[in-house]
């Protein structure tokens, strides 16, 4: 077994078994530690097919922000986890029965799976030579598939839009600090001198 | 990028920027004071876009390497996208102000998820085809939730984002595993691999998987559960608005999809689509039945509706796609026409949905009772009015296709559904004497009820001239 191999299986196992964690794990808490761990193995399984950059973006992306924000939210949001998995208990024969007769489709979709003789030959985002990876996807991304980059980024703007439009609230109720009227309150209105006797009150 | 590929997505563009535009001075201006003032701008920008393209564009360009492809399919969808979008606006804008709802972003959301669709009918690759269902699709699931303060707005949103996230990546399931087969996700690329008129086993799953997905956006038996209740709580100007042009668009990518890409697996889709269409049918005209409010009702007219225009993409010929693109026409027409009514339904100040609120509407509003008994006629497809000549063409598409057992249960289908049509006519016409509905209406509502009404009956002469258009169409489809 070459050292290639062996980090594959190495990578590849443990995104499985770490994968099959994040479903069974009692404390979601836990879970989401193990959704790490699946990442990192992920990223390692990119490493050795060539997109390191790729690998690098899993990492600092979906390891260094996405998964603490879960984490974050996991452990901030008051659920109930244990009455969820009585649901779940309730749904449990469906959901198997669903799921065993998926799997065996899928079984068989691998059993007889054969590409296409054409396909080795369309295929567009060939891992080049000669160039970085870095500067590869620049060019697959700003320049052939400018039209999806720029249709995400409206996606995105949607998701911003709907995030304002059903959660911003403006209240009347309440006082808020208006900094540039504070600034330019006039000294001369804002204060007054008294000369207060000793023994009297103003 | 070169100097054809840039022209071809040049109305989606220029809608788009001025979606940004509008939000922007709507934000640092009067906020929801403009919320009047832009739209009615979307709307003069919908219908200048539509007449820009269904005026300018001939020819065939397929732009960004395969990306978009701009022919006169495309064009076809756009245009009546573009108009049901305008007109389900400009009608919804005096409910959403009574309501207290008019905000500005309504218009604009409205007008990004158009030019989602817009991306979604003139899609040449599957990457393109994803990208303009996810913008239409997340617009829709704010629309759907627009009325925050509603419990049931909010329910119908949710739902509709949970089940529409599962039908993606559903629908990305199939995507990935046509990519394995293929090598490539461009359709034409696609069309070349598949060989000898029949899918491989991993094709076929994915063709299943992606119209799985497509399923779900087009409300198709059995993905439709989500309709009924998506469309009873949204407020009703979004209801119009997804009976109407997500639609065509998700109906013309179901067409585009399967004749682009699988063009040359005809005999594996077209059994799908048929199982679909059959499903959709029945289901839309049985369960239509028992529902006693409006909205839900328009839900099953609307999966019944989808399942006849499958009719025409199940027969798998240019006729069955000409067919299929007039009957959606048509089929905008009558659901604009009718939410104007249903948008205008008032008892004592508050909106009512539910059909025996209709008891002897014909007496008080004779003309307006009119329209929607000529609306309903056509509907259900009775024959002196335009629903019959669309139900008719993609039934002969069946016929010629050599599926006659098809069309004779479209026609089972069709008279079950009848009943349900008819009986909203009964109720204005002969019900029994109740508290009275009101409907005050706008200029606009009145005008979509009535024109549409007009339509109905007067484009049994030529249909409008759609149909050297949808013939224009099809042809450029179906190769």
């Amino acid at each position: 077994m070459t050292v290639f191999a062996f980090a594959f299986y190495l990578f590849a196992i443990s995104a499985v078994v770490a994968a099959l964690m994040v479903v069974v794990a009692r404390n979601p808490v836990h879970s989401v530690l193990w959704l790490i761990l699946t990442f990192l193995s992920a990223s390692g399984l990119f490493v050795l097919m060539g997109a390191e950059f790729v690998a690098m973006l899993l990492m600092i992306v979906y390891v260094g922000a996405v998964a603490v924000l879960f984490l974050f939210v996991v452990m901030m949001l008051d659920v109930d986890f244990a009455r969820l998995k009585g649901e779940m208990a309730r749904y449990m024969p469906l959901g198997l029965l669903i799921g065993v007769v998926i799997l065996m489709q899928v079984g068989i979709v691998v059993g007889a799976w054969q590409p296409s003789d054409a396909a080795a030959g369309l295929r567009v985002a060939v891992t080049p030579d000669g160039i970085p990876n870095t500067e590869a996807l620049g060019l697959l991304i700003y320049d052939r598939y400018i039209v999806l980059f720029q249709l995400a980024g409206l996606v995105l703007l949607v998701a911003m839009i709907g995030a304002i439009v059903l959660t911003l609230r403006h209240r009347k109720d309440i006082k808020r600090q208006n900094v540039l009227q504070q600034m330019w309150r006039d000294p001369a209105k804002a204060l007054e001198l008294h000369d207060v006797k000793p023994g009297q009150g103003l | 990028m070169t100097s054809v590929d840039f022209p071809a997505v040049l109305p989606e563009v220029v809608l788009a920027l001025y979606a940004m535009v509008a939000l922007m001075v709507a934000v640092y201006t009067g906020k929801d004071r403009m919320a009047g003032l832009v739209t009615w701008a979307t709307v003069a920008v919908l219908l200048a876009i539509a007449a820009w393209i269904g005026l300018s564009g001939s020819g065939d360009v397929s732009a960004f390497g395969g990306l978009i492809q701009s022919d006169a399919f495309s064009r076809f969808a756009k245009v009546t996208v573009l108009l049901g979008g305008a007109s389900v606006l400009a009608m919804g804008y005096g409910w959403l102000k009574r309501h207290n709802i008019n905000r500005f972003e309504y218009p604009l959301l409205v007008a990004l998820s158009i030019v989602g669709m817009m991306v979604m009918v003139s899609a040449g690759d599957l990457m393109t085809l994803y990208m303009g269902l996810e913008l239409q699709s997340l617009a829709l699931y704010v629309l759907a939730s627009f009325r925050r303060d509603s419990v049931i707005s909010t329910e119908a949103g949710l739902k509709y984002f949970v089940l529409g996230s599962l039908s993606s990546g559903i629908l990305l399931y199939g995507a990935s595993l046509v990519y394995g087969f293929a090598g490539t996700t461009n359709f034409a690329g696609i069309l070349s691999t598949i060989e000898g008129g029949h899918a491989t086993v991993g094709v076929l799953f994915g063709i299943v998987f992606i119209l799985v997905g497509l399923g779900f956006k087009v409300s198709a038996v059995p993905f439709h559960m989500w309709t009924p209740d998506v469309y009873e709580g949204s407020p009703t100007p979004v209801t119009a608005f997804f009976a109407t042009a997500p639609k065509v668009a998700a109906m013309a990518l179901i067409a585009r999809v399967t004749n682009d890409a699988f063009g040359n697996a005809r005999a594996d889709w077209t059994q799908v689509i048929a199982f679909l269409s059959v499903l959709s049918m029945f289901l839309g005209a049985v369960g239509g039945i028992a529902q006693r409010d409006l909205k839900r009702l328009m839900a099953y007219s609307s999966i019944s509706h989808m399942g006849f225009a499958m009719l025409g993409l199940a027969a798998g010929t240019a006729e069955g796609v000409q067919s299929m693109l007039i009957y959606m026409a048509i089929y905008v027409t009558m659901n604009v026409g009718t939410f104007a009514f249903i948008l205008a339904m008032e008892r004592d100040g508050k909106p009512v949905s539910d059909i025996p609120s209709l008891n002897l509407y014909a007496k008080s509003e004779p003309l307006k009772a009119l329209a929607v008994l000529i609306l309903m006629f056509s509907l259900a497809g009775v024959p002196p009015m335009l629903g019959f000549f669309a139900k008719f063409a993609v039934l002969k598409a069946a016929v010629d296709a050599q599926m006659g057992w098809l069309a004779v249960l479209g026609v089972i289908a069709s008279v079950i559904g009848a009943f349900y049509y008819l009986r909203i006519v009964y109720y204005m016409y002969f019900g029994q004497e109740g508290a009275v509905l009101t409907t005050r209406m706008t200029a606009s509502q009145w005008l979509m009820l009535v024109a549409s009404a007009a339509v109905m009956v007067l484009g049994v002469i030529n249909l409008f001239g759609i149909e050297g258009a949808a013939t224009a169409a099809a042809d450029v489809l179906v190769r």
